[in-house]
């Protein structure tokens, strides 16, 4: 097995015939109904990828759009107050919709018009992957359906406005958990007898390979936005430096790492460890699950000794998930990127922590990225350098703050 | 020496009548039950396909993800649907038995390990739903030396290149699926344009014994009849549920359901 990154090759691209990283993660494990849809896919991504009219069009709604570049910021008063490493933040929430999830929606939008597809379908757990996909579908004139867990609709509620405001069709999901795990499976049940109409957004780097390509490629242009802010502001990529980002399908952090996949960057990934003294979280890399197959992908995934699928539970619904990109399985066993977790109670904290202190107001996943660079930055040097992606907005939370901590406040 | 499939395939040409399958999820609505429910409708269907629940299945329309719930609530395991299968196959050893189910109860239990369970308790073919070809030839081959049959599907999607690959490595059924759709979708497909499809991959190679599934019930059943084979399962999967919601014997119920399934066919 080659579980060594190759250095100047996309890490997407790093995988055998198979579809394989590392030759153990990720495939193609599908229905023959979505193979010949997934081939086209593929197929259509390969061409439009090496297209330089579509890329142009990618910029063109990437800054015009989405609002490219995102602000880098030195969060100076949290770095006073927690003394050691100069801590930072990329704060993607500034995008149009308020989080990443906007990057992958129109690329997806984009391909979708090329494919001549009418209709879109997508999946969301904390509810900004439907809202993005909605907003974008909107924009580029196609008809959104969008799956979400019946507990996530209660739970994320001012998301599940915006996607009413912009017209999509939500389709509660009352199986299983009512949750992500849930709203991908029915998603993927739903393209299954309408493949030849519609187009699928898997709303993060999970699902069949093709799905975490895509989705992997479009959230690169924020790394690809963060070299050049952290070469003005340090003239070179720093020695020591770290990238934090929260993980729970790992769309946002495969791309906030992407562009400094060859440089000596560290990377980290905080995993929702769930609530403190509970045995559930979401959390299958921290806590050494084993390899299986979940929503046509072989990646380290929470489950019993027979394979079913195991119960999650975090406080931000967009990592309560309990399997994990394939992509970010490959980085974990290269030893290329580090995994640890946080738990609701630490999330929450650093969210009130970091609101108090900046001019910022993170959500509950990135909270979790925030509560590791609380944790880590005393103990570094001045001269070291911590970058969070602040990948979403609170403004979706403000129902659970408000419930956990009192009041809501940004 | 012929496998048990392809004597009941002989049998049925030889009556002149497709073969009737039927798919009900070991465990459900009991263990007990669900071993009463393969002998009796044993009786009537030609090969039974047998389903090892997953909680997360991505292909299965609500009867069939219904009958997996209530099967895993009851703390089915593999064992016990190996145990289901030798009980089976103990009284019944000549009925062709098929166990169909998602990859990754496969991949945690030991693909080897699996297979050499799977012929210790008497099954006779495997549908695997999401492992397609060509990723699964290697298991494939694995179940081809331990005598057991590796179904492959074919769908309306799949191409005609694709299609002659498939059949050329393929063992001796094949399974069609009719339309698009999970399963227990309502047939949206006319009967028509199924056979006509139906036929052009019986062309490809009319030696395999091709078999239709998907959206098939006692309201559809007769029209398909031209083919080798037909596959009845959300239908029976809703008729359980039914019959526990009104305190019925679902054994009892099955059994008169699949008789006159047959009696459709004739």
């Amino acid at each position: 097995m080659n579980f060594k990154i190759k250095k100047g090759i996309p890490l997407i691209d790093q995988h055998d015939k198979n579809f394989m990283y590392g030759g153990k993660f990720g495939g193609n494990f599908i229905p023959e109904t979505l193979k010949k849809p997934i081939d086209d896919l593929t197929e259509l991504f390969s061409k439009l990828r090496k297209d330089k009219k579509f890329l142009k069009e990618r910029d063109f709604y990437f800054k015009n759009y989405v609002g490219a570049p995102t602000p880098f910021i030195k969060l100076q008063k949290l770095t006073d107050y927690l003394g050691g490493a100069q801590i930072y933040a990329k704060v993607v929430s500034e995008a149009n919709g308020g989080a990443h999830k906007i990057y992958n929606a129109t690329v997806h939008c984009l391909i979708a018009n090329k494919a001549g597809k009418k209709f879109i379908v997508g999946d969301t757990g904390a509810g900004y992957a439907g809202k993005m996909l909605s907003m974008a579908a909107k924009k580029f004139g196609l008809k959104c359906k969008i799956f979400m867990g019946a507990k996530d609709i209660k739970r994320q509620r001012p998301n599940v406005e915006a996607m009413k405001k912009n017209g999509a069709d939500i389709v509660p999901v009352t199986t299983g958990s009512q949750t992500l795990v849930d709203a991908v499976s029915e998603c993927m049940r739903y393209w299954v007898a309408n493949c030849d109409t519609t187009h699928m957004c898997v709303g993060s780097t999970v699902g069949p390979n093709i799905f975490v390509k895509i989705c992997a490629w479009s959230t690169a242009q924020i790394s690809r936005e963060l070299m050049i802010q952290v070469k003005e502001e340090f003239g070179k990529v720093p020695e020591r430096i770290k990238l934090l980002n929260c993980v729970g399908g790992g769309s946002s952090a495969m791309g906030f790492w992407n562009e400094f996949m060859d440089t000596n960057a560290e990377f980290i990934g905080i995993e929702a460890g769930g609530p403190k003294n509970s045995k559930l979280h979401a959390a299958p890399l921290t806590n050494g699950s084993k390899i299986g197959i979940l929503h046509g992908s072989a990646q380290y995934v929470i489950q019993d000794s027979e394979g079913q699928i195991g119960r999650t539970e975090s406080i931000s619904a967009g990592l309560d998930y309990p399997g994990i990109s394939s992509l970010h399985c490959f980085l974990k066993d290269a030893k290329r990127a580090k995994y640890t977790s946080a738990s609701d109670e630490e999330a929450l904290k650093a969210y009130q922590l970091v609101s108090k202190f900046e001019n910022i107001s993170p959500s509950l996943e990135p909270s979790h990225a925030f509560a590791e660079a609380i944790k880590l930055a005393p103990k570094l040097k001045s001269s070291e350098v911590i970058i969070v992606n602040s990948c979403g907005d609170s403004m979706k939370d403000k129902d659970i703050i408000r419930q956990k901590l009192g009041s809501y406040v940004r | 020496m012929k496998s048990k499939i392809a004597i009941a395939f002989e049998n049925c040409k030889k009556e002149k009548r497709p073969a009737l399958i039927t798919y009900t999820v070991a465990g459900d609505n009991t263990k007990d039950n669900s071993l009463k429910i393969l002998n009796k409708i044993s009786k009537h269907a030609d090969i039974l396909e047998c389903g090892f629940p997953h909680n997360t299945p991505i292909a299965d329309g609500g009867q069939i993800q219904g009958s997996s719930h209530r099967a895993l609530k009851n703390g089915i395991k593999l064992k016990d649907v190996f145990q289901i299968v030798k009980k089976f196959k103990k009284t019944n050893p000549q009925k062709p038995l098929i166990l169909m189910g998602y990859f990754n109860l496969i991949y945690q239990h030991g693909e080897n390990n699996f297979i050499n369970n799977c012929k210790k308790s008497g099954v006779d073919g495997l549908i695997i739903v999401d492992l397609p070809y060509p990723e699964n030839k290697n298991f494939a081959n694995k179940c081809k030396k331990k005598g057991i049959t590796f179904v492959q599907l074919l769908s309306p999607t799949t191409s005609k290149e694709r299609m002659i690959k498939i059949i050329r490595d393929s063992h001796e059924m094949i399974y069609y699926i009719s339309m698009l759709s999970t399963t227990g979708g309502k047939l949206k497909v006319s009967a028509r344009k199924i056979l006509k499809n139906y036929n052009k991959i019986k062309r490809i190679n009319p030696k395999k014994n091709l078999v239709i599934g998907f959206g098939i019930t006692d309201k559809t059943i007769s029209s398909l009849k031209s083919a080798n084979g037909l596959v009845v399962g959300s239908m029976l999967c809703k008729i359980i549920t039914n019959s526990v919601k009104m305190g019925q014997n679902p054994v009892t119920k099955l059994d008169k359901v699949v008789y006159n399934l047959k009696n459709k066919i004739l």
